[in-house]
């Protein structure tokens, strides 16, 4: 397996390309918060507290899409051997746990907000992003605590297949135990959305997902720039 | 390099390198083992023998440049540091696993004869764990043989190994003149008279 | 497919063989649990409900598992014979599977001393909750197996392996509690054959990469 430098790592996100995701991320971002704040109407039954779900619902939805990045990006180094997938998978999961850590956040602000308490077991979103909050965090004990090498990118990318997977799975799970073991009483579930909440939420959304790119693109091109070094550091010692 | 000699080498290494982290253990290695050639490695501790023979075995994968291996998993035989065999299990019992999971006709008469081959059948139903080192290497060399395979890769054979052991092993390689080996050693000498090659690593 | 079929026999045999002669983990495991449901005895106080009771039985179960999993190629490194078994021509996830159905069995036979004495301690138990832990048996030893190869790898074998299982575990121990305690527990039962089927594949699958460098 004959491989330059530059191709192990990937040749990178392109430069040209970098400023405008972030464009894009800042606009959408600042756009879909005006939206949501002065044009959206109020829930009727929240009131102006529900405005959090423009911020929450898309950073939980965003979280999603960078564990699933990052479980394509393992499947591709699984399938192909070519190790610049690790890294990327590696940035995509990181990402994602940011995102998840803030999703805890943000929803524990909005459980405090609407009914008095910094956390409940009711809330399925907030149970469920716990449970891969404590998995992907291991994901990273894996990384830290195994030396760098192929083994290390095959055992980091299956453990990230497992992830997705059990997304879907946890999901199921914490609803059945709704049924029964912890009544899921509080649910921010509301009936139609009018579209104008619909239409400022999609920005918002568009906006994080931008905002997740522009920040995996700027992690990612920083740690291959970090392996290039080192291996030439190693090269020239 | 012509199609008829490609087909005659068994190991092909271009440039292999194989680094550990930081350690850099094998770097910019050309090797060549023509198909029944038997190749000595010669080299001080920790100059890159083992891993020579385990990234030819595939239980490594390289870090940079090529390295091809034309033998399936079932035609190698690969002996080890270690005698890769289960402590709690008898010679036997040990060895009818491997014949079974190398897919061996009659592995239960195969492998009596090659512990007998290797002066081990009186042992043969003893644990493994309460072998001598010696014994231990004549058990690992019958687990690398039993399957005939074409392609030996041996980690020090003589480690371990008495006058007598010593002896039966250059007896089953005498036997065994078709197979190609690249064979890590202390001591080249023994085995001169068998090299076509050697390779000596820094 | 035969060949496939004698290769996962040839090494469930094996294992079960090994510890018979070894007898490491089983009393190790039988102990562990009936310990661990005595401490809960202390640990719950007087008027605790059944159903406390029988989520803390889930609980000595997983960990119970747990102990037995830091085992699981315990005997391979021994001899480095973990080398040997990749080496071998049969197909890698045929020692996934091998080890699984050794390490179901150990679970199972745990099992046969910690459900009676909770019984005994405790209170009765449902065969539904019986069907419960068979199911989570099969679901626990198949990751187990794979996570086990996985913390391997790592320098801190014996710290890595929960963390890496405990998140994964948590759907199984939903699935044992519900069945155990709800009035329906078909939906319990069939999510448990739903995680069972879903990791078992994938573990299977994947456990060529785990394994290999």
């Amino acid at each position: 397996m004959s491989t330059s430098l530059l191709s192990r790592h990937g040749r990178g996100p392109s430069p040209r390309f970098g400023p405008l995701f972030a464009a894009a991320a800042l606009a959408l971002l600042v756009g879909g918060f005006a939206l949501a704040f002065y044009w959206a109407p109020e829930d009727a039954d929240q009131g102006f507290s529900q405005k959090i779900f423009y911020l929450h619902v898309p950073i939980a939805l965003t979280a999603y899409a960078c564990f699933g990045w990052g479980a394509w990006k393992a499947l591709r180094l699984l399938w192909t051997g070519e190790r610049r997938y690790d890294l990327e998978s590696y940035t995509a999961i990181h990402m994602g746990l940011i995102f998840g850590l803030l999703t805890l956040v943000t929803g524990s602000i909005w459980a405090k907000i609407s009914w008095g308490q910094w956390w409940t077991w009711g809330e399925r979103q907030l149970v469920l992003f716990l449970i891969l909050f404590l998995f992907y965090s291991s994901y990273f004990m894996l990384r830290y605590s195994t030396d760098p090498g192929p083994r290390r990118e095959r055992n980091s990318a299956v453990y990230a297949l497992f992830g997705v997977v059990l997304i879907p799975v946890s999901f199921l799970a914490v609803r059945i135990a709704g049924t029964i073991l912890h009544p899921t009483i509080f649910t921010h579930e509301g009936a139609d959305l009018p579209w104008q909440m619909l239409v400022a939420f999609l920005v918002c959304l568009a906006g994080m997902l931008s905002l997740a790119a522009t920040l995996y693109r700027v992690e990612l091109t920083g740690k291959r720039i970090d392996a290039s070094l080192r291996e030439l550091r190693e090269l020239l010692a | 390099m012509t199609e008829e000699s490609r087909l005659t080498d068994v190991i092909t290494a271009r440039k292999l390198s194989k680094r550990f982290g930081d350690k850099r253990v094998l770097e910019g290695l050309d090797l060549v083992v023509p198909r029944g050639g038997f190749v000595l490695v010669t080299g001080p501790n920790g100059s890159g023998k083992t891993t020579l023979l385990r990234l030819c075995a595939g239980l490594f994968t390289p870090t940079d440049g090529e390295l091809e291996v034309e033998a399936p998993r079932g035609a190698i035989g690969f002996l080890a540091h270690e005698p890769l065999v289960y402590n709690e299990l008898t010679a036997l019992e040990n060895l009818d696993l491997y014949g079974r999971l190398y897919r061996l006709p009659e592995r239960r008469e195969r492998a009596g004869a090659m512990l007998e081959r290797f002066g081990l059948w009186r042992a043969r139903n003893e644990r493994a764990g309460t072998f001598s080192r010696g014994m231990l290497q004549r058990l690992a060399l019958c687990r690398t043989l039993l399957h005939d395979p074409d392609l030996l890769l041996l980690d020090e054979p003589f480690d371990g190994l008495d006058v007598d052991g010593a002896e039966l092993l250059h007896t089953e390689l005498a036997e065994r003149s078709s197979v190609t080996a690249l064979v890590a050693t202390h001591d080249p000498e023994a085995l001169a008279a068998r090299s076509t090659a050697r390779l000596a690593l820094a | 497919m035969n060949a496939y079929a004698g290769d996962v026999a040839a090494l469930a045999r094996k294992d079960l063989l090994l510890e018979v002669r070894s007898r490491d983990t089983l009393p190790a495991m039988l102990l562990f649990v009936v310990s661990a449901l005595t401490i809960f005895h202390f640990a719950l106080p007087s008027g605790s409900s059944e159903r406390a009771e029988t989520g803390l039985l889930w609980i000595a179960i997983v960990f119970t598992a747990l102990l037995g999993l830091t085992r699981a190629f315990a005997a391979e490194r021994e001899g480095g014979v973990l080398d040997g078994l990749v080496l071998a021509p049969c197909d890698r996830s045929a020692i996934w599977l091998g080890k699984t159905i050794g390490l179901t069995v150990f679970l199972v036979l745990a099992e046969l001393v910690a459900l009676p004495a909770f019984a005994l301690f405790f209170h009765p138990l449902s065969w539904d909750l019986v069907a419960a832990v068979a199911l989570a048996d099969i679901g626990i030893a198949s990751i187990g197996t794979l996570l086990a190869a996985i913390a391997a790898a790592s320098r801190a074998r014996e710290l890595l392996l929960p963390l890496l299982f405990l998140p994964l575990a948590i759907p199984v121990v939903i699935g044992g509690v519900g069945a155990s305690i709800a009035s329906d527990p078909g939906s319990f039962l069939g999510f448990l054959i739903l995680y069972d089927g879903v990791f078992a594949i994938l573990s299977w699958a994947s456990f060529e990469y785990v394994i290999t460098e």
